[in-house]
């Protein structure tokens, strides 16, 4: 028997678990749990504090609560205060005797472990005055901070399943037109209206239908969905029931990578209570739902994020990609019509519902309403997962969230979209972020990630790392991608060795137009993203490698020389750790690099305090 | 159902589920294909029938061996743009398989009689002679004979093709459908002392000896059809012609 047989005692259960958490009077002591802060050692921040707050008597008054990521990741591990929201920031367990004994029993702020702002100077105290959660819209991710992902409790007393028990009392019909009319948007990077996807799918002719959700992240650099699914898994079941309700469907999937074992151990927990307090199975909340959920686990290979090569693994096939001259959603899993989103889209749906969309087309941009997570990458300050307003600049998220670039160095381009998203340059840095001006850029929203890239990064080498992972990830089935990115990604190599010349130049776009219009899935025609885009805006360099045989920012090492300078004082720190011995030179004496031996990997410039490595 | 639709400019007609390449050749229209055999299910892997179909207003640069007919469909076998793709992907082949008559001569037709991309291989693409991976030879094996010996193994350009476990495939009957297929003629197919071997699969099967002690299929073949097609058990004691 389901514990919540209807929508009456889902808001009748949650009164009694507010009344009992109001009684109780707990303060709460969030402390992230998210992969990030676990390879900081939050597990040993959780142990300290639970065993701290034992030993000083204080369970009855504090309640410590490990959660999903809260974004911040260059700071972790993360220890958030409720209910002011007092953070403390690279919180280890050393620390946590004083933490329990001043702070939290004593209510005195311990400035140490304050978030401190590079910019200004500034100590901040709660997480709504740090620059990086300031101007962030954190509609999706806010909840992360809060809840336990562990309990169903903890969702549900923050009005979780309401948006579901709200879509089963509207009936199917009326909640497609909400979804329709708030004009949510893919965020698996497609940027398809999910309405319009789930109305075709509802109005295809089919005995059954299934429900689709895309876990399977494979952009290096990206923890978007991952971090949904760590920290709030109830929100993406919640959001394909409610998918499930309104296209008539009653089995879904939750295709998610094998290399996110908490995600899948997180979502495992919640659908076992899912189930339990009837939100899956049979007859759900007393109405004629029946819906299940089953995980399907992916071997790891990015083009089964496509939404063809899923299926195909999940019918236990290889993952490759068939055309889709019929769209998945007439015809997809086992033939059958098939709705697949991805984990953000689903999470954004109980919300819709819960709120209305008047309320979400009121955020982000008139195209592109509601938020994106983005996971902000590379030469950036604030590293981390970043919930933005749509509508919002590269430069505000890359500066007034991020905090800029760090060392000093000067922000030269950011890539959005993952592998086969575009490099923009500083002149775009005004772009407003949405589905269709980066399109316009060049560009792609993709699922979000957002690596940034200093003036110490060379355009070719970026071109050259990305094909190099798209040529191995292609599935090879078809020979534009699978011959055409092996070509470019050889091409780009000549040119980054210096054997490039200008028709390299001129084939690499030619070959480029046909490996876009040619391939069969968007892994090939979207992959020359990356060599376009970095064409398009750092042209210069490029010719700087054909014609001068020159890297400009000193990466590439065919073209490179290392060389030290007059500053060098003759420390010898350099010389001791050179891997190929080919440093030479006495104490207080110039050294010399042996240019012969020399194998260009840099330690001695890292290593060297007084600036006399110079490469050129 | 008969579906109507336009091939450059010309009515034709087909029935739903048939392919766009199957019809217009049917018509008499060229279109060229090095991955496309009609008795198999598509698999639009070569990429050179790239076509332009339009659809509701919208054109579009499209593989038409994996495009099943439409009504109201506008197809455009050949223009600037097509000739173009299919000449750079006849190139990229071409790089591939530089000694296959077949790719040599439809690359040809295209102008393209070197291709600039090609450069001494190296590794596994080394051991590859010709093949292009259009996936023919899989889906005979699996579709026509039913024996499923090949698959294809690796991904991208590490892409192979062979037996399971990259080894000599155990359920193979040497039957030789899959040379038959083969657009570049790069599997091997050959008898000789009593033996047939495929020579890319590296199987090897000792032949049966007819009434008049010639040999003519390797027992495992020989005992496969017997069984699949409910032969009489002396089906092959007949002398060749009055079986």
């Amino acid at each position: 028997m389901a514990l919540i047989a209807n929508s009456a005692k889902l808001r009748s259960y949650r009164e009694e678990l507010v009344d009992k958490k109001a009684k109780e009077g707990k303060k709460v002591v969030a402390i992230c749990a998210g992969t990030g802060c676990n390879a900081y050692g939050s597990p040993k921040v959780v142990a300290a504090f639970r065993e701290e707050i034992e030993k000083q008597g204080l369970s009855d008054k504090i309640e410590i609560k490990p959660t999903g990521c809260h974004g911040f990741c260059e700071r972790g591990t993360l220890v958030l205060m409720h209910p002011e929201k007092q953070l403390y920031q690279r919180v280890k367990p050393e620390a946590v005797a004083e933490i329990v004994d001043r702070t939290l029993k004593g209510g005195e702020v311990l400035e140490e472990h304050l978030y401190d702002n590079p910019v200004t100077g500034e100590k901040h105290r709660t997480e709504h005055e740090i620059p990086f959660y300031k101007h962030q819209e954190r509609l999706i991710l806010g909840k992360n901070g809060e809840i336990d992902p562990t309990s169903i409790d903890d969702y549900i007393a923050m009005g979780g399943y309401d948006g579901l028990a709200k879509a089963l009392e509207k009936g199917p019909e009326a909640v497609l037109e909400e979804v329709k009319k708030a004009n949510v948007r893919g965020r698996g990077g497609g940027g398809f209206p999910a309405g319009r996807k789930w109305e075709t799918c509802k109005n295809a002719p089919s005995d059954k239908r299934y429900i689709i959700c895309n876990a399977d992240e494979g952009d290096p650099g990206a923890f978007m969905d991952r971090s949904i699914l760590e920290g709030n898994p109830h929100a993406v079941i919640e959001g394909m029931i409610i998918a499930a309700f309104t296209i008539g469907s009653d089995e879904g999937y939750v295709y998610v990578r094998h290399e996110y074992p908490l995600a899948i151990e997180r979502l495992t927990i919640a659908l076992a209570q899912a189930r339990e307090w009837g939100f899956l199975g049979k007859g759900i909340l007393g109405t004629g739902l029946d819906f299940n959920i089953k995980i399907n686990r992916g071997g790891g290979a990015f083009v089964c994020g496509e939404s063809t090569a899923l299926m195909m693994s999940i019918e236990g096939k290889v993952g490759e990609p068939r055309a889709k001259h019929i769209h998945t959603v007439i015809s997809g899993l086992y033939n059958k019509p098939t709705n697949l989103n991805n984990v953000e889209t689903y999470a954004n749906i109980p919300l819709i519902l819960d709120k209305g969309a008047d309320w979400y087309i009121g955020k982000g941009t008139k195209g592109s309403p509601g938020t994106k997570i983005f996971s902000l990458v590379g030469k950036v300050n604030n590293t981390g997962l970043v919930e933005a307003e749509m509508g919002m600049t590269l430069r505000q998220i890359i500066f007034d969230i991020g905090g800029g670039i760090p060392d000093g160095n000067e922000f030269k381009a950011v890539q959005t979209g993952g592998p086969s998203g575009g490099c923009l340059p500083a002149s775009k840095l005004d772009l407003k972020v949405d589905f269709d001006s980066l399109w316009e850029e060049g560009s792609m929203m993709g699922s979000g990630g957002m690596i940034v890239m200093d003036d110490k990064t060379c355009m070719v080498d970026v071109a050259k790392y990305f094909l190099g992972f798209l040529k191995f990830e292609s599935c090879g089935k078809c020979t534009t991608c699978r011959e055409g990115l092996r070509r470019l990604h050889e091409l780009v190599t000549d040119i980054s060795e210096g054997k490039g010349t200008e028709e390299t130049i001129s084939l690499i776009e030619e070959l480029c137009d046909t490996v876009e219009a040619g391939s069969l899935c968007a892994l090939g025609t979207t992959a020359m993203n990356p060599v376009l885009s970095t064409l398009k805006f750092f042209r210069d360099e490029y010719m700087a490698h054909v014609k001068d045989h020159r890297c400009p920012a000193g990466v590439c090492k065919e073209l490179i020389t290392y060389e030290i300078t007059d500053n060098c004082n003759g420390c010898m720190v350099c010389a001791k750790r050179c891997p190929e011995d080919c440093i030479a030179g006495e104490k207080k004496q110039l050294h010399v690099i042996d240019i012969e031996k020399c194998i260009k990997c840099g330690i001695c410039k890292d290593v060297c305090k007084f600036d006399a490595v110079r490469v050129y | 159902m008969t579906v109507k639709f336009t091939i450059n400019g010309v009515k034709v007609e087909a029935e739903s589920g048939d392919s766009v390449i199957d019809t217009a050749r049917r018509y008499g229209f060229d279109i060229p294909s090095l991955c496309h055999h009609q008795a198999v299910t598509p698999y639009g892997a070569c990429r050179v029938c790239l076509v332009e179909i339009t659809k509701g207003g919208r054109k579009k640069i499209t593989t038409c061996c994996n495009y099943e007919v439409l009504d109201g469909i506008d197809v455009v076998t050949d223009s600037e743009a097509i000739h173009k793709h299919r000449a750079m992907v006849l190139e990229l082949i071409l790089a591939e398989a530089p000694d296959a008559e077949p790719v040599k001569k439809l690359a040809a037709k295209y102008g393209v009689n070197v291709s600039r991309f090609e450069r001494p291989k190296a590794g596994a693409a080394q051991e590859r002679h010709d093949c292009i991976m259009c996936g023919l030879c899989v889906r005979v094996c699996t579709e026509i004979v039913e024996v499923n010996a090949l698959a294809f193994n690796g991904r991208g350009y590490n892409r192979g093709v062979g037996g399971p476990y990259l080894e000599a495939p155990q359920s193979c009957i040497a039957c030789g459908a899959c040379a038959w297929v083969c657009p570049t003629d790069c599997i091997g197919f050959v008898e000789e002392d009593g033996m047939r071997k495929v020579l890319k699969w590296d199987r090897e099967l000792p032949m049966e000896k007819d009434e008049d002690g010639r040999p003519f299929a390797p027992k495992f073949q020989l005992h496969y059809f017997k069984e699949k097609f409910g032969l009489p058990a002396d089906i092959y004691k007949k002398a060749p012609g009055t079986r």
